[in-house]
């Protein structure tokens, strides 16, 4: 029923559109692999003409003429932050979600939608309180003062995907296992955990892009290299009145490629989770 | 030991993690901020944490001028952001379903800018509305429509600009995979009947596949509605509310007046305002997901 000129159409529309999500992306790691001169240069240069590292050698301390960052210990903190909040969040929306695809209890709506309006009060909202609550009892500047607080705005999330996946496994399934003779806690490990393996990855990688990606929470409860992440850290190349765009666009290729790869490789699993976890929910 | 494995308290036990943490985080900080809210407090003078003002920082921030145009700018970027999102998505989601080779390839690349830190998509995008070194304008000057150095992010309607358009960038993709996931799901049949029965490709829109989305629509929504503030990140990077105030929303309000100002007690107040704002736009979306579900009746 198509014909070919709507096809050429769809197809042009869809390049169009895939042509303005990437190059705002593009253009800022283009912009990390050029040297200072092409960024100023005027006319502008379109393609680097020279790809070069020296940006990356320079926010690493490495060049003669640049100050380093301490962009190691920024990733180290942002890694151990990352990973830690997300392990605890998945495990703790594991046990959520299954006692809210699998049991009914007193107060289930009403606990549901508490945890759901946690996750509405803002990240800067939050980080007033936090902020002066967490200075008295010492926890500003340490992993597990934004451990805890990346906790809390994730579990809400992955309590909400896990149930929605738990939901579709027919509950049959573990209750055969019971009576063949596995514990409660087999019938989990062995016939419940692997179906719902898929939502537990998209919590998983939800957790994780947030914890990697927030700012506006590390940025006030963070000081020193012993806790800044690399969001936090991305503010270094600012001074008063001028930014250093090649440096900035290094480390924000830095930020960006553990991201991109960790979603690539459970992409399928993403959006599997977006849309289950989403509906049925 | 009993009381732990019996039934009755499974979900009780297996809920306390989460529900402490939600506690010791979320819910003491927030009555501890609704309490100094109610007070003077200045981090600068720990004493005043004790001078209980009553209403008056609440009747101070009603009766700031800033306070309104910072309530009302926010409101009206949520709700144009929303919306603009929104369509913007529909359309990429109804285009991509069209294609059927490489779906899976141009999917995969759709969902690249959900993967940006929203302060990376601030520098970002600060970088391309740079009056000297922006893509934008290298651009525009490139196309020899002008020579003229346009200075975006210091003009108070293109700094503004600017903001929705970075907004747009980062959210948009979260419609389009919910709406493309939506689209999917759908049966093919009743699209089928209406053809038959000689309805023209806008009829069939409007009538089946519109109905059939607008539950996912919502689900969009009140996703994007329980993190609408990571738009603070991008505005604190992009013009830091400036020039003169001017793009300035609820939340770069609120972390000015408390760590700039140390106004800590009259940001909390503020912070109260914004978090009713955050429920209300949930609230609102999943009242009306609910309704939606309803009139769909069997078929979601």
């Amino acid at each position: 029923m198509e014909t070919s000129f709507q096809r050429f159409m769809i197809r042009l529309g869809v390049f169009v559109v895939m042509v303005v999500i990437c190059l705002p992306g593009l253009w800022v790691v283009m912009t990390a692999f050029r040297d200072n001169v092409e960024v100023m240069a005027r006319p502008p240069v379109w393609l680097p003409q020279q790809w070069t590292l020296d940006n990356f050698r320079s926010i690493f301390g490495l060049s003669a003429t640049q100050q380093g960052i301490p962009v190691a210990s920024y990733f180290l903190n942002s890694l151990v932050i990352s990973v830690t909040s997300t392990i605890l969040a998945v495990l703790i929306g594991m046990a959520g979600g299954y006692a809210f695809a699998r049991y009914n209890f007193r107060f289930k709506k009403a606990s549901f939608l508490t945890l759901m309006l946690s996750r509405t009060v803002p990240g800067i909202s939050l980080s007033l309180p936090v902020f002066i609550i967490w200075s008295r009892i010492g926890l500003i500047d340490t992993h597990f003062g934004v451990i805890l607080v990346y906790l809390a705005l994730n579990i809400p999330f992955t309590i909400w995907l896990i149930d929605g996946f738990f939901r579709q496994i027919p509950q049959e399934l573990s209750e055969a296992a019971k009576i063949d003779g596995c514990s409660p806690w087999q019938a989990f490990w062995k016939i419940e955990f692997p179906l719902a393996k898929s939502g537990v990855a998209s919590a998983g990688i939800f957790a994780f892009l947030t914890s990697w990606n927030e700012f506006a929470l590390a940025s006030q409860l963070t000081r020193t290299t012993a806790s800044k992440t690399l969001p936090v850290g991305l503010m270094d190349f600012t001074a008063q009145f001028t930014v250093d765009w090649t440096g900035m666009c290094a480390m924000a290729v830095i930020i960006i490629v553990p991201a991109l790869l960790l979603t690539f490789i459970v992409q399928k699993h993403l959006i599997a989770g977006l849309t289950f976890g989403g509906v049925k929910g | 030991m009993r009381f732990f494995t019996s039934r009755l308290s499974a979900p009780f036990v297996l809920l306390l993690p989460a529900f402490l943490i939600i506690a010791a985080v979320i819910l003491i900080p927030l009555i501890f901020s609704l309490y100094t809210s109610f007070t003077a407090y200045r981090l600068v003078q720990p004493a005043s944490l004790w001078q209980w003002v009553g209403l008056r920082n609440y009747i101070r921030i009603f009766s700031d001028v800033d306070f309104w145009w910072a309530f009302g700018r926010t409101l009206v970027f949520l709700t144009v952001a929303l919306n603009l999102e929104l369509v913007l998505g529909l359309c990429i989601a109804l285009l991509i379903d069209k294609i059927t080779t490489g779906q899976r390839v141009i999917r995969t690349i759709m969902m690249f800018p959900m993967m940006f830190s929203p302060i990376l998509v601030g520098f970002q995008f600060k970088y391309i509305f740079n009056d000297n070194v922006g893509l934008i304008n290298n651009a525009i000057q490139s196309l020899g429509w002008t020579d003229v150095t346009i200075p975006w992010l210091v003009n108070a309607w293109t700094a503004n600009l600017a903001i929705l358009v970075a907004e747009v960038w980062m959210s948009t993709p979260v419609f389009a995979i919910l709406l493309l996931a939506g689209l999917m799901a759908m049966p093919r049949d009743p699209v089928e009947a209406a053809k038959v029965d000689g309805c023209n490709p806008w009829q069939v829109f409007r009538h089946i596949t519109l109905p059939f989305l607008m539950p996912f629509v919502y689900i969009a929504m009140a996703i994007r509605s329980l993190d609408v503030a990571r738009a603070y990140d991008m505005v604190k990077i992009m013009t830091n509310g400036g020039p003169a105030g001017r793009t300035e929303l609820l939340w770069t309000l609120i972390a000015r007046v408390g760590y700039q100002d140390a106004r800590m007690g009259v940001a909390n107040a503020m912070s109260y305002a914004s978090i009713l704002l955050s429920i209300y736009f949930t609230y609102y979306f999943f009242r009306k997901l609910a309704s939606a579900r309803a009139s769909l009746g069997s078929m979601a």
